[in-house]
Formats: C-alpha cells, sequence, structure tokens
C-alpha cells in the first residue's frame, strides 16, 4: 500500500484538494464561442461557394446570432478573470506558444468581422432598414463590394476558433484528461454539430433543411468516432492516462458523460434526424436543443473533469 | 547561472519550519502557502517506508507556466527563476492549470502568486528563507551551472530523483534518496 500525504497541510483555495481554477465561466465560452464558430464557418463556406440563394439561413439569418453570441462568450471569458483591471495586458503582446493568447487575438479578428458580415444582410433581410448616418451607408457598400474577401478571412478564423477552443486544454500535459490532440478535432466537430443545429433551427426551406441536417448527422458519426479514438488512445497510454479515461469508464463522470454527452447529446438527435431523412416528422426544434445540450455537456463535463484529473498525490 | 535546490529526503524530519519561515519571509497570505511538506508511507506493517519531501515550485528549465502565459507575466528570470509579475498578470488561471505540481495560486489580490526561490535574497548573497532555517540542514540551494558549488557537489556524490520528469517540465528540484 502506498500514501501520499501533505502533512504540512497545503489547502491554497482553488487549487486544493482539487484544481477548481475555472469554473462555469470556460466551458460557457467555449460552447458559445464553438457555435458562433459553427455557424460563421457555414456562412462563409457557403457564400464562397455561391449558394447565396440557396442557404439563406446559413449565409444571412444566422450569422446575426454570432454577435451576441461572442459577446457573451467575451464576457464569461472576461468575469473569469481574477485580476479584472489588467485584462488589457492580453492585448500588449501576441505569444505564439500560448493558446489562450492565440485566442484572445483571434476573437479580437473574428467579432468584428461578425458584426460587419451581419450588418451588410440587414438591408436585404429587414427591407425597411435604414442606418442613421450616411457615412454608414460608405462603408456598408464598401463592405458589400468586399464580401468575398471577407468571406476567406473569415473562413480561416472560424476554423482555428473553432479548433482552438480545444486546443486551449490539449496544451496543458499537467491535466491528462486534456493533453491529447484529439480534443481540437473534437471540439471542432462539435462546433459544427451545433452551429449546424442553429442553422437548421432557423431555416425556412425543406432543402436547407434537410442538408443542414445531414451535415450534422456527418459531425455527429465523426464526434463518436473521436471520443472512442480518445478513450482507446488514453488506455494505451500512460497510467496517469489510464486514469483520467477510467473517470469516464466507471468513475465519478461516467454517467454523466455517456448518458447526457453521448446518449441525449449525439445519440439521439443521430436517431431523430435519420428519421427525419427517412420521412417521418420529427419537431426540428427537438433534434436542434439536443444537439445543443450535448455540446453544452461535453464542454462542462471535459472542462471539469479535466481538472480532476492530475499526476501527484 | 542555473539555481536549483536539493532536498535531502534521508534528513527531512517534516516540521514544515521551511512553510513557516516561507509565509514570515513573503508575506505569504493567511490560509495560503509557497511550500508544503510531503510524506509517502509505502507497504504494510512492518515492511514500511518513508519518505518527507520538502515541495515547492521546480523553477522548470521548461516551464509549462512560462509557456501558456498569455501576456508574459510568466517568466524566466535571474538565474533561471520562474517568476510573476503582478502587473502583467491578468489572473487567467492558464498557468495554474497547466503547472503539474500544483504550485501556483491565485492571491487574494487576483494576480498569480508562487515560490521565487526567495530571489531578492538571493541576489543578496542569503540563502532562501527556508533554506535559512531548516533545523536539520536536509535544503540545498545553489547554482548547477558552478561544478565547486555545494549543489553540484552533493548532487555527484548522492543519488537522487526528480518528480515527474515524465511531464516534460524539466525540473529543478533535486530529491536526494
Amino acid at each position: 500500500m502506498r500514501e501520499e500525504l501533505i502533512i504540512s497541510g497545503r489547502m491554497n483555495p482553488m487549487v486544493d484538494p482539487n484544481l477548481n481554477i475555472w469554473h462555469w465561466q470556460i466551458p460557457t465560452y467555449l460552447f458559445l464561442g464553438g457555435i458562433a464558430a459553427g455557424i460563421l464557418f457555414f456562412a462563409s463556406l457557403y457564400y464562397i461557394m455561391g449558394r447565396e440563394k440557396k442557404y439563406t439561413a446559413a449565409i444571412k439569418w444566422a450569422p446575426l446570432l454570432t454577435p451576441f453570441l461572442l459577446a457573451l462568450g467575451l464576457g464569461a471569458l472576461f468575469l473569469d478573470l481574477n485580476h479584472k483591471a489588467f485584462f488589457w495586458q492580453l492585448y500588449l503582446t501576441i505569444r505564439f506558444e500560448s493558446p489562450m493568447s492565440w485566442g484572445a487575438w483571434i476573437l479580437m479578428i473574428i467579432t468584428p468581422l461578425s458584426v460587419i458580415w451581419s450588418a451588410t444582410w440587414l438591408k436585404e433581410l429587414f427591407p425597411g432598414w435604414k442606418w442613421k448616418y450616411p457615412i454608414l451607408d460608405q462603408w456598408e457598400a464598401y463592405f458589400i463590394k468586399h464580401r468575398f474577401i471577407i468571406a476567406w478571412i473569415m473562413l480561416i478564423a472560424s476554423v482555428i476558433l473553432g479548433v482552438y477552443t480545444g486546443i486551449l486544454l490539449s496544451a496543458f500535459n499537467a491535466r491528462p484528461l486534456w493533453n491529447t490532440s484529439i480534443l481540437g478535432p473534437l471540439f471542432f466537430a462539435s462546433s459544427l454539430s451545433t452551429g449546424a443545429a442553429v442553422i437548421m433551427f432557423m431555416a425556412k426551406s425543406h432543402l436547407e433543411r434537410n442538408i443542414f441536417s445531414r451535415i450534422d448527422l456527418i459531425m455527429i458519426a465523426i464526434e463518436l468516432f473521436l471520443i472512442v479514438h480518445m478513450f482507446m488512445g488514453f488506455q494505451a497510454s500512460t497510467q496517469v492516462q489510464i486514469d483520467a479515461a477510467n473517470m469516464f469508464l466507471g468513475g465519478p463522470y461516467t454517467e454523466v458523460f455517456w448518458i447526457f454527452v453521448v446518449f441525449i447529446g449525439l445519440l439521439l438527435p443521430a436517431f431523430l434526424e435519420v428519421l427525419e431523412l427517412l420521412g417521418y416528422k420529427i419537431p426540428i426544434v427537438l433534434t436542434s436543443a439536443l444537439v445543443l445540450t450535448g455540446g453544452l455537456f461535453l464542454r462542462f463535463i471535459i472542462v471539469y473533469a479535466g481538472q480532476a484529473s492530475r499526476y501527484l498525490y | 547561472m542555473r539555481f536549483a535546490m536539493a532536498i535531502d529526503t534521508r534528513k527531512c524530519v517534516g516540521c514544515s519550519d521551511c512553510v513557516v519561515a516561507c509565509q514570515t519571509e513573503n508575506y505569504v497570505p493567511i490560509g495560503y502557502c509557497r511550500d508544503w511538506v510531503v510524506e509517502v508511507n509505502d507497504g504494510t506493517y512492518p515492511q514500511l517506508e518513508m519518505e518527507i519531501r520538502s515541495e515547492r515550485c521546480n523553477h522548470c528549465t521548461n516551464s509549462p507556466c512560462v509557456r501558456c502565459c498569455p501576456t508574459g507575466a510568466s517568466h524566466y528570470d535571474y538565474g533561471g527563476t520562474v517568476l510573476v509579475t503582478p502587473h502583467k498578470c491578468i489572473g487567467c488561471g492558464a498557468c495554474i492549470a497547466s503547472c503539474p505540481y500544483d504550485a501556483r495560486y491565485t492571491h487574494p489580490k487576483g494576480y498569480v502568486d508562487k515560490c521565487t526561490f526567495c530571489v531578492h535574497r538571493v541576489k543578496e548573497g542569503l540563502p532562501p528563507a527556508c533554506v535559512a532555517v531548516c533545523p536539520t540542514k536536509c535544503l540545498y540551494f545553489g547554482d548547477t551551472d558552478d561544478p565547486r558549488s555545494e549543489i553540484s557537489q552533493v548532487l555527484k556524490k548522492r543519488k537522487f530523483k526528480r518528480l515527474i520528469p515524465e511531464a516534460g517540465t524539466d525540473p529543478n528540484l533535486y530529491f536526494l534518496i
């Protein structure tokens, strides 16, 4: 028997007995940022592919949400900081080694782009829309002229944003559960899936709803593959990673993960989407809500469980 | 110059004097600590083995906390020590999550705080507070780049281990065994 004890009574708040430095703010931000990345990815991709008329929800309606999603996410991130008055230090430097620095800068790029993108469609979506100042009309004309370039920048930025939410965690080798490069693709797939779920819900035409339902189905399949792959990788790795995997395979996170993420968030909506494709009438709000719930739970569980996985003591 | 510390686990009695000395010297807020003592008990009676370790920040040569800091508040300083600049720290917690030794904490004022190897004392030629008070003289502090320093000599003579070097941090605390 081996027992390791801290006999001098270390009890640093938020570090002992278990790391608890990140609370609801980080997973909430990862979730909201993920949805925004997903929506903007599809919006720019299909705009570049010239599907403007076909996919109005993806290109025009859903992006209207993204400035608000990003603003809420940024607000959550700000609340997470413990030394709030110094937040501007993030923007005095670029540190390529630090995923958080990447994230701060990519948000600085994609948030204004999401506002510009949404603003350029307002006149089309709301025929009575008028800008208060004439200079805004000039800007609008300018941005509409360069929509193609904006779409390309947004496409790349949205991929970075989607992947970075996973990389942020996987860069921490101190937390064995997070320390897997699968988290990047997994969180990106989840971003695309939740983004597609929002678009699917907002789509007015049957065709668009059908296409995004299929995209979502593919993303769910990829997520399931990556989840299985992640646990296989852990089981074949070092003891700390085997322990990390065991938190989900019989440990404290087993029920909540397999029921809320895998069953309610992935298998059930996939089943409903298949039924829909076979011609059954399924309320779309149900499928979308399930996918979003799954995405939210995935972020929360990974962030909390990761803090419980460790090397020492 | 490469500052490091060696802890003689055969001499340490776990009195926690190092912990109190650090708290006093560095005005560590009540309820927090920058160093701590770990006792490891191995085996079953009567085949028992015990090891006592005084632990603190490893001032890693390849520090994950410096790598992940988005503002550069966590940085390498004098003699390879890893320090935090409070007015650059935003308190995001990334370095705390990145430390496999859990050596960092958030100061009640909001910034992240940790062991400094008492660099303010070292610059004046004094040993760190924990080393100065240790009643069994089980702590050695010095420059491992200098082959004549006491710590280099003791590391040459004694067997030692480092904590979780597999985390890729290249730690600078040596536990003499």
